[in-house]
């Protein structure tokens, strides 16, 4: 059962919500309490909502809960801002034969709200950000 | 004071299924489901998405046009008739993630194919009454025809969103009216996957005699006719209806087209007409008046006349257009096959 903790992440599944330190103005995600300059000011800041693939993987066994969105495909983003953030990239053809025909390094892609994953079958569908092609 | 929509979007999935691949399925004529319907294509929801993550899209979309800051909302209303919970609602998770919690009034509205006009109807009433600034209303659904069922043409996935306000007006209400009856003409019971029709019935004293009930009573309110209206959009279970509908009460089919987003959408049920107005909205010119009216079983159509202001042209831009999604490059075709799976209309049992 791990509700407590999908409802504690709320705001960065949901809003993306990071924060900025107001000494050297480094960005965290999920946020911090002090940061790497030793400044404990920060300030809220929302990530960009668009980036581009720096590098991604191709998960064929998934745990059972991704197993019918088998294959998973995972991609480091680099947002505008230059934030990287992990997210599974949706709205992937059904049938790939060559991922790297599909996703090019560097692509451009858009942040987007969808279903993670569902907790069992009568559990709470969890919620949060991936990344699709623009 | 004038109140309308200050911020509009519509979100359409990418996935598709062709009418053909559905009627090599069940052996039926795919010329007859084109033509007889005018149903060529409709949308698929992905596998992550649902009425939940669609109505956020189509949100998302309202806020970059109307660009208000979200907390001044003071409701959401999302109508549905594919709620992902049983119990839950799913406008809790929209306002969360659009960042509009905790001072917001949200509801979940039901009412067959016409509860986004619904939820519009509410969002529109609150803002007229002075009780809030800005408030939403989103109609959206993945909706669900039994295998091999006629329904299964058109049950489609899509939503849109309005947001209702007094300032920065793209399309002013000038007038609204809801006719409704106890009509049963499709239902679905508790715990059933797919919902029930009673065939033939649904036509006569269903969809026309309320649409075109709710058509009549608010053109009288607006002493208006058929032709003080650039464009017209009715609930569009398939293709065929609304043109028929429109024809009766004497409107042209050029007043139609642009709203007639079923022949390659489907029917996303309490998305139906709102993507339609959505649609007209990306296209329409200042001054244009706009009439809509919505269907749902049970049965009752809200009907709202829009007038078009100028800042149309400063806002339809700041998101994408409803057509654009519809005919979008980035299309995506589904065998029956994959299609079953997405839609879960095989039993899956991923912990086996
Ligand atoms: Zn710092």
């Amino acid at each position: 059962m791990l509700t407590p903790r999908v409802y504690t992440e709320i705001p960065q599944r949901y809003r993306l919500e990071a924060n900025k330190c107001k000494a050297c103005g480094k960005v965290f995600f999920p946020p911090r309490l002090v940061c790497t300059c030793g400044s404990q000011d920060f300030e809220p800041y929302r990530l960009p909502t668009r980036g581009k693939i720096v590098t991604y993987t191709v998960v064929r066994t998934p745990g059972f809960v991704f197993k019918l969105q088998k294959p998973i495909v995972l991609a480091i983003v680099e947002l505008e801002d230059g934030t990287r953030i992990m997210a599974q990239v949706t709205d992937l053809p059904p049938v790939v034969e060559d991922y790297s025909e599909i996703i090019k390094i560097g692509a451009e892609v858009e942040l987007v709200f969808r279903k993670i994953f569902s907790e069992q079958e009568a559990g709470i569908h969890v919620y949060g950000y991936k990344c699709r092609l623009i | 004071m004038k109140v309308g929509i200050v911020g509009y979007g519509a979100y359409i999935p990418r996935y598709r299924i062709k009418a053909e691949e559905i009627a090599k399925q069940w052996g039926d004529d795919p010329e007859a489901i084109k033509n007889g319907l005018d149903l060529y294509e409709k949308s698929v929801p992905g596998m992550d998405e649902d009425t939940i993550t669609i109505s956020y899209m189509a949100a998302k979309y309202a806020l970059q046009r109307a660009g208000i800051d979200p907390k001044e909302i003071g409701a959401l209303y999302i109508g549905s008739e594919s709620h992902p919970y049983a119990v839950k609602p799913s406008g809790t998770v929209v306002a969360e993630a659009l960042g509009i919690t905790p001072d917001v009034h949200v509801a979940d509205f039901e009412f067959a194919c016409k509860a986004g006009s619904e939820a519009m109807f509410v969002a529109y009433s609150h803002v007229k009454a002075g009780n809030m600034k800005y408030a939403m209303g989103i109609g959206a659904d993945t909706s669900q025809g039994a295998p091999g069922d006629a329904l299964e043409y058109s049950a489609a996935a899509g939503g849109a969103a309005f947001i209702f306000g007094t300032e920065n007006i793209v399309a002013e209400v000038e007038y609204t009216y809801s006719f409704t009856t106890d009509t049963p003409d499709f239902w679905r019971r508790e715990h059933e996957f797919y919902p029930q029709h009673a065939g033939r019935f649904t036509g006569e004293p269903a969809y026309f005699k309320h649409v075109l009930s709710c058509a009549r009573e608010l053109m009288k309110m607006a002493g208006a006719t058929p032709q003080d209206f650039a464009y017209a959009v009715f609930h569009m279970p398939n293709g065929k209806f609304p043109v028929r509908a429109g024809s009766i009460l004497g409107f042209k089919k050029e007043q139609l087209l642009t709203g007639l987003v079923v022949p390659w959408m489907g029917n996303t049920y309490s998305g139906s007409s709102p993507t339609g107005l959505t649609a007209i909205l990306d296209e329409a010119k200042p001054g244009d008046r706009i009439l809509m009216v919505s269907f749902g079983s049970g049965a009752g159509s809200d009907g709202f006349i829009f007038r078009v202001t100028d800042r149309i042209l400063e806002v339809r831009d700041k998101a994408p257009k409803t057509w654009e999604q519809i005919k979008s490059d980035k299309r995506m075709y589904l065998d029956y096959g994959l299609y079953a799976k997405f839609r879960g209309k095989i039993i899956l049992r991923p912990e086996l």
